[in-house]
């Protein structure tokens, strides 16, 4: 490693592979390809080594960073995947979608004349790279565990988690990993929250998912499907039953509509509907699966959060002809991360930016035809610190639309919070939960993710699984 | 994994069918009022379908349905010892039911199914419970020796007068509303058509008449708001804050024109069912 830390030229960051605009906005491949080996290596070499890596504090769970990257160029891929699975149950995910602008690479040194080691692509290929090569050996556990062979499980020790997305998949894997016995109950028919129903295929294909979900039952956690926590069981019963902790990890919860006129017309979805239908009902590959999707020739999405770059992307990818994602403030405001922008508009999404909607219009039949919009100026900060946007009085245009998509965020889920009445809320009604433990009102009941920030990123949630898990396993062992 | 069907009955040849599930958990939570989601197979949909009754010592589960499109023709095909893929529940909000004096119950097609288990819920609660059940003929009623047993009276209407009156349940209703008799709540489960006009027909009596949407769903939990319908000029989600909602308060024009949104694209998979079907002879 010493010569590595000479000075020296630094090289720019090497590109991430990518489909062809053209070509994938007509297709569900993913659109990211991936590093080479060789190209990883390079990246790889870029990192400086900091004695103190700050990166490491930009990321939610802590990840050693510069471990796993030293091991990577060591040649030592294996030894890269034990740092990153030391604290974080599901690197192929999160190396695809954290925002790591805003976290490690935000805080890498070398970002601060030069672009940031890109850790995140680097993170996502040891865990492409291991898997791949695991999945030809036969031992399962070191594949998704740094232990050689699996603990046996101490069933004296049950945790229940309720949901199967990115928090209760992390709390899962952190306890199996120490032999307690972890049960998943997951509402719909398939495990991975988020990951599954809502990211589309082209950013995060389902097999990734579906292989981390395959390491945690390697591990031992039992996966119980179509069990709606609330509804089919209740947290008492789980007690009842003989758990000795229960993690709530049910997420983002209901879509947020905008009030305005015209909203329920034929047409207009909510985000989650229509990336539920696509991603869990596969109706991207309509002529095999019967989930149906609404196909427009001209669709608006309204919001400008990955969910909302998602929704238009999605809709192009579905035969939309025109594709608008509407937003009130400007380019610069919108939450989504930039890559993501930039894929969407390469792709052929257009930005309509300092534009709020007004009022849906519809044919006789019920069904959407347009979209009113009022004009928008960027006007003093906020309380967010963003430029708040002001009407431009009169200034209004009509967009005509056959679909609009609503991507503006959600509100708490009511169905296990009707159900555990002694559970405390926050005043936005999201489930209050200890900063540092996750532990609710009710003690050895935890809670983590969209269901106490409401809707956030998928390393915040796995961040806070951890931090239950943590505690957890301090209570039990 | 799966859920056995225990019983199965065709209640209509060719049209309406029964099954008894395996779903013990399901069957300890059930309550009048409640659904659940099914899907059949690895490539099909979820869709909502109503408990029509539950048996929590036995741990099972009854659902009836009408073969309307692809999942329930599917559905349709399976027998007595296989396995149904996913039924995910209880979902919905039970039934509001409290002692409150005489209650009408007001069927129709396959709602009848729906609207016993909701029958027999205010009758256990002891009220009194005046069935009233219509279909386009005799052959096309259900359930109606059980609402016999559980209702002091069974009125019954077909629009081809084979059996009760000659017409429409909503002059049957009527006839009740206007005996004097003091009725608490009517409950109205059906076709959408038949609860407008209930709900229209109780209006001017004041009477508090509560109907069931069967409004199209994808998750049943709350998360897509595919199931949202305007209530008193309010927008709230079948799946979570009902399926039941007060009658003269529900957009009924809204409520039709949501659920034709997918009619192309389920004929399309019917379609393709129905000659996968004949392929494999």
């Amino acid at each position: 490693m010493a010569e590595m830390k000479t000075k020296r030229k630094i090289r720019p960051r090497v590109a991430m592979p990518a489909q062809d605009a053209l070509a994938r906005s007509g297709n569900f491949h993913e659109v990211a390809l991936g590093y080479s080996p060789e190209q990883a290596l390079v990246e790889a070499q870029r990192c400086l080594q900091c004695k103190n890596p700050t990166c490491q504090s930009g990321c939610p769970v802590e990840i050693d960073i510069k471990g796993f990257i030293a091991a990577l160029c060591d040649d030592d891929l294996a030894g890269a995947y034990d740092i990153l699975r030391r604290t974080n149950a599901l690197p192929a995910v999160c190396g695809r979608v954290c925002p790591q602008e805003h976290q490690c690479e935000g805080a890498c040194v070398l970002g601060r004349k030069h672009e940031p080691v890109a850790i995140g692509r680097l993170e996502r290929y040891v865990a492409d790279a291991f898997l791949r090569q695991a999945a030809e050996s036969p031992d399962a556990c070191r594949a998704v565990t740094d232990l050689d062979a699996c603990q046996p499980k101490r069933v004296e020790h049950r945790v229940a988690c309720i949901g199967a997305g990115p928090a209760s998949l992390t709390v899962a894997g952190d306890l199996a990993g120490r032999g307690i016995s972890v049960d998943v109950f997951e509402a719909l028919h398939e495990p991975g929250g988020v990951l599954v129903y809502g990211i589309p295929e082209f950013r995060l294909p389902k097999d990734v998912v579906a292989r981390e979900v395959d390491g945690l039952k390697a591990l031992g956690v039992t996966f119980h499907c179509n069990w709606v926590g609330g509804k089919t069981v209740t947290i008492d019963d789980l007690f009842a039953r003989g758990y000795d902790a229960v993690f709530v990890g049910v997420g983002a919860g209901l879509p947020r509509f905008l009030g305005i006129p015209g909203e329920n017309l034929v047409g207009v979805f909510s985000a989650n509907e229509y990336l539920t239908r696509v991603n869990l009902g596969r109706a991207y590959d309509h002529l095999n699966h019967d989930t149906p999707a609404f196909r427009a020739r001209r669709t608006v999405v309204i919001g400008a959060g990955n969910v909302a770059m998602d929704a238009a992307r999605t809709a192009l990818r579905m035969g939309s002809s025109e594709v608008s994602v509407v937003y009130r403030r400007s380019e610069a405001e919108m939450p989504a991360r930039r890559e993501e922008i930039e894929h969407a508009v390469e792709e052929g999404v257009r930005l309509r930016c300092l534009c709020g909607p007004l009022a849906f219009h519809g044919d006789n039949k019920g069904g959407l035809n347009g979209l009113t919009v009022q004009k928008m100026a960027l006007g003093e900060p906020d309380a967010s610190g963003r430029c708040s946007p002001v009407c431009l009085e009169g200034q209004t245009e009509h967009l005509p639309c056959d679909m609009a998509v609503i991507a503006v965020g959600t509100r708490p889920n009511p169905i296990l919070i009707e159900a555990t009445p002694d559970l405390g809320l926050n005043k936005w009604g999201y489930v209050q939960a200890d900063k540092d433990t996750g532990e609710t009102s009710i003690p050895n009941v935890f809670a983590g993710g969209d269901i106490v920030t409401g809707s956030a990123t998928v390393i915040s949630a796995m961040g806070a699984g951890r931090r239950a898990a943590r505690e957890i396993a301090r209570r039990l062992l | 994994m799966g859920y056995t069907i225990v019983e199965k009955q065709e209640l209509i040849p060719g049209q309406t069918t029964m099954m008894v599930i395996d779903a013990p958990q399901i069957a300890s939570k059930a309550r009048p009022g409640n659904f659940v989601m099914i899907r059949t197979s690895e490539r099909g949909e979820r869709i909502p379908l109503t408990i029509a009754d539950r048996d929590s010592a036995r741990g099972t589960i009854t659902i009836v349905f009408l073969v309307v499109g692809k999942t329930t023709a599917d559905l349709a095909t399976l027998n007595q010892g296989d396995q149904i893929l996913d039924v995910c529940g209880p979902l919905g909000r039970p039934t509001h039911i409290e002692p409150s004096g005489t209650v009408v119950c007001v069927g129709g097609g396959t709602g009848i199914a729906a609207m016993h288990h909701i029958a027999k819920g205010h009758a256990e609660a002891g009220n009194r419970v005046i069935a009233v059940v219509g279909a386009r003929s005799k052959d096309l009623l259900l359930f109606c020796s059980e609402l016999s047993t559980l209702c002091p009276e069974l009125r019954i209407a077909t629009d081809d007068g084979s059996a009760g009156h000659k017409g429409f349940v909503t002059e049957v209703l009527k006839d009740i509303l206007d005996s004097g008799e003091k009725i608490a709540e009517v409950v109205a489960v059906g076709p959408v058509p038949m609860m407008e006009a209930v709900s229209r027909v109780t209006l001017p009596y004041g009477v508090k008449t509560t109907v069931s949407l069967n409004s199209i769903m994808v998750d049943g939990v709350g998360m897509c708001g595919a199931c949202r319908c305007t209530v008193g000029g309010k927008t709230l989600f079948a799946c979570v804050d009902g399926p039941e909602f007060d009658g003269h308060a529900v957009d009924y024009a809204e409520l039709r024109a949501r659920l034709w949104q997918f009619r192309d694209q389920e004929q399309g998979a019917m379609e393709r069912f129905s000659r996968e079907c004949r392929c494999d002879g």
